[in-house]
């Protein structure tokens, strides 16, 4: 009976070691442990798992060839679905999907589905396992703007169809959030980001950094005169929240995006680069989602100690458990029910603390969440040198206002099918975060996918 | 790669390079900036835009040497790269909108402080080709520190020197010289700009404001993206917060915060120069024993 096997534990860096260095957390399976691991799958004829993939890798496929030991053969399975493994096993949130619709997780522990892509994932790049297969040119060129998971993915399915593609970047390495949002610790830059991407480039792909679309070039001027057929937008949610409360231009206050894009994408962490960055003794974070943990625990890496306001229950709070978990590992103190109203400055003009209420949840509202609300006469202030605020991004309206007709709805987001990611301008797609909102790199690269396919159709129906 | 054209030493430690950018040679108007960046391991460092030609696909920028990063961009030689040049980025300058018959019947005063010369150039320029003209103060702490003053006297209406120790031209501040243009002159103007140092656009917004005339600043905020990304270059605009890079870099003098804005641009100062000082003790052969350099 293979599914008597319990799930096997995955090695781990030791939380008191890892809360002071910049090394990836997770070690992942070595051969043994991933065919251990791959044994449990039942390969049940009709897998929910695939369905709740964004990009409906052949999960039982591939985990079959791994308990087999043909880690190539599993390799090219993935492949034919998703060019990052290796991130997506990585940052996915398994346990909302396929993991958590596995039959095993009903009476015992899901297969370590997320762990198993990873262990493919860095075979397949370490045995330097060929993906390049793509179709004849057909003589078409497809523009797509931002080199983050959407666009990775709609580039890298449109070149193996045949398509020419080009990538526009506005920062000066391609990887979009898996570059400056997410952390070296969770996600290793050079060995993993980079590589994946040189995949997606090995399919013919061509990546431009340093052009800022809306600003650099405009959209009508890559369909008018750059000669793309079409155009896809998958330029993320980068523009940065904040609470709007007195004392948030203290010098010390930042948002979360500003302190892992000095910390990721500048390395700031590293002496022997020149972006400097700067915690003190002590790092609020408010917010409670992953990047207000990619944030605490940077914080607490590069010194500091650090916590998380958060104005909900621990219950409530929406990243993903095992980043909660790993955060409290590394000894970062959690605040709950407590949601500032001031940032307190000192005569220079620096952040010296947070004026804190205490929260309590009342009724469940619209939502069904418990909403928080004040308890009268709690105010109180926290001791603090930095204050990151990680309150969620929305579009940057940059390509949105320099396209004529291409509508946003308001929160800024692009108006696009669900479906094929078609916008209000005719051979303009749009897919992941400048569409929906903050939300995760699997489902931007869903996103990139079902607009490739649409791509393909508009441009074969225009011949 | 964004190649290093020419290189000329405008004064000491002020560099001026065309660099071949014709992506951003193409788009770039008056009053917008780029990003550019010094190897693998450099900082992301603003710089408006000194000039451009987009049949040539060059850019120009001027940079002062103040830090490290400043001096790396200026240690960088004809036939260098840079690793990054990205651009043109914020809004162009206002007028580059307005109506043009209205623009040349408008008296425009435009005052440079130091290398702040360099983002007026294209302004004054600008305007020339248009038709329109504008008067130019350029200040500096005295003869040899003042840049572009032949260029610029090709293209103002009129030009005038200030330096603080009268070593050329009208002895004292920018706004005196303005001060004196206005009362003792005759001259009368429709809009000042002024682009310099934070001090002095700030004492510029406080003059004009005596004089009731429409002031535009061009604010050079610490920045990381420069697209909006990271909100480093947060500014307070009549009492509303926004993004230099996205927002500006050109607003309202009169409703700048600059106390503010000064505060905020040191917010990196004690970090950099600790690392400087570790950098020389290192090159120096000092070790750190403590683990500070870690």
């Amino acid at each position: 009976m293979a599914n008597k096997i319990p799930r096997v534990p995955v090695r781990e860096q030791d939380p008191v070691a890892r809360a002071s260095n910049f090394e990836e957390v997770c070690y992942g399976y070595n051969v043994e442990e991933a065919k251990l691991e791959a044994s449990r799958c039942i390969n049940c004829k009709k897998p929910r798992c695939v369905e709740q993939c964004p990009v409906n890798v052949k999960i039982p496929d591939f985990i079959m060839e791994v308990a087999n030991g043909n880690f190539e053969a599993a390799s090219r399975i993935i492949a034919e679905d998703s060019l990052l493994p290796s991130v997506c096993g990585r940052v996915c949130p398994q346990e909302s999907q396929c993991e958590g619709s596995c039959i095993l997780g009903i009476k015992g522990e899901p297969v370590a589905i997320g762990k198993l892509e990873r262990f493919v994932g860095d075979w397949g790049r370490e045995n330097n396992v060929d993906l390049s297969e793509v179709a004849p040119s057909n003589g078409h060129k497809v523009a797509v703007i931002g080199s983050g998971p959407a666009g990775l993915a709609c580039a890298a399915d449109l070149a193996k169809m045949g398509y020419e593609v080009k990538i526009f970047e506005a920062l000066h390495k391609p990887g979009g959030v898996l570059e400056y949002g997410i952390p070296e610790f969770r996600l290793p830059k050079n060995d993993v980001v980079a590589k994946e991407i040189d995949n997606v480039r090995k399919l013919g792909v061509e990546i431009e950094t340093d052009v800022v679309v809306g600003r650099t070039v405009t959209v009508d001027d890559l369909l008018d005169n750059e000669g793309y057929d079409a155009v896809f937008i998958g330029s993320g949610a980068g523009l940065p929240r904040f609470m709007g409360i007195p004392g948030e231009n203290l010098n010390g206050v930042v948002s979360a995006n500003e302190f892992l894009t000095r910390a990721n994408l500048m390395k700031a962490f590293d002496q022997e680069y020149d972006t400097p960055i700067y915690v003190g003794k002590s790092v609020a974070v408010v917010g409670g989602g992953n990047v207000a943990m990619d944030a605490v625990r940077t914080a607490k890496r590069l010194g500091a100690e650090s916590f998380i306001i958060y104005r909900r229950s621990e219950k409530e709070l929406p990243a993903r458990v095992e980043e909660v978990h790993h955060a409290k590992e590394e000894g970062i103190i959690f605040k709950m029910l407590t949601n500032p109203t001031e940032v307190l400055g000192d005569e220079n003009g620096w952040v010296k603390g947070l004026r804190c209420v205490q929260m309590e949840l009342g009724e469940p509202d619209a939502s069904g969440r418990r909403s928080p609300q004040v308890i009268p006469g709690s105010e109180f202030d926290i001791e603090c040198d930095v204050v990151i605020m990680a309150l969620g991004t929305s579009p940057n309206p940059l390509i949105s206002s320099t396209t004529e007709g291409l509508d946003t709805n308001r929160w800024g987001c692009l108006v696009a099918e669900d479906a094929t990611g078609a916008t209000t301008r005719e051979g303009i797609f749009a897919g992941g975060d400048a569409v929906t909102g903050a939300a995760t790199v699997i489902l931007a690269m869903g996103a990139g996918r079902a607009s490739a396919k649409a791509i393909d159709e508009y441009v074969k129906s225009r011949k | 790669m964004f190649e290093i054209l020419k290189k000329q030493e405008l004064a000491q430690n002020i560099i001026l390079m065309n660099v071949k950018a014709p992506r951003v040679a193409k788009s770039a108007k008056p009053g917008q900036f780029v990003i550019v960046k010094v190897g693998d391991k450099g900082e992301r460092i603003p710089l408006t835009i000194s000039d451009y030609n987009a049949e040539e696909g060059w850019v120009t920028i001027v940079t002062q040497i103040v830090g490290s990063s400043t001096e790396k961009i200026c240690a960088l030689n004809e036939g260098d790269s840079f690793s990054a040049f990205v651009g043109p980025l914020g809004h162009p300058s206002e007028f580059v909108y307005d109506n043009i018959e209205e623009l040349r019947s408008k008296n425009i005063l435009f005052i440079a402080g130091g290398v702040g010369t360099a983002p007026v150039y294209p302004q004054v320029k600008w305007l020339h080709e248009q038709g329109a003209h504008a008067d130019v103060i350029i200040g500096a702490k005295s003869k040899d520190l003042l840049i572009l003053t032949d260029e610029m006297k090709a293209v103002a209406e009129n030009l005038y020197i200030a330096t603080d120790d009268g070593s050329v031209g009208f002895k004292g501040l920018v706004t005196n010289l303005m001060k004196d243009l206005i009362d003792n002159q005759g001259k009368k103007y429709d809009v000042v700009v002024a682009i310099g140092p934070m001090i002095m656009m700030k004492f510029v917004a406080l003059a004009t404001k005596e004089y009731g005339i429409k002031t535009i600043v061009s604010l050079n905020s610490l920045m990381v993206d420069g697209t909006g990304m990271c909100g480093a270059c947060r500014v307070s605009v009549g009492g509303k917060t926004y993004f230099t890079c996205v927002d500006g870099p050109e607003f309202d003098a009169h409703e700048v915060d600059f106390d503010e804005a000064m505060r905020r641009q040191g917010m990196y100062k004690t970090i950099e120069s600790r690392k400087e000082k570790m950098e020389q003790e290192k090159a120096a052969g000092h070790a750190c024993k403590i683990g500070l350099d870690k």
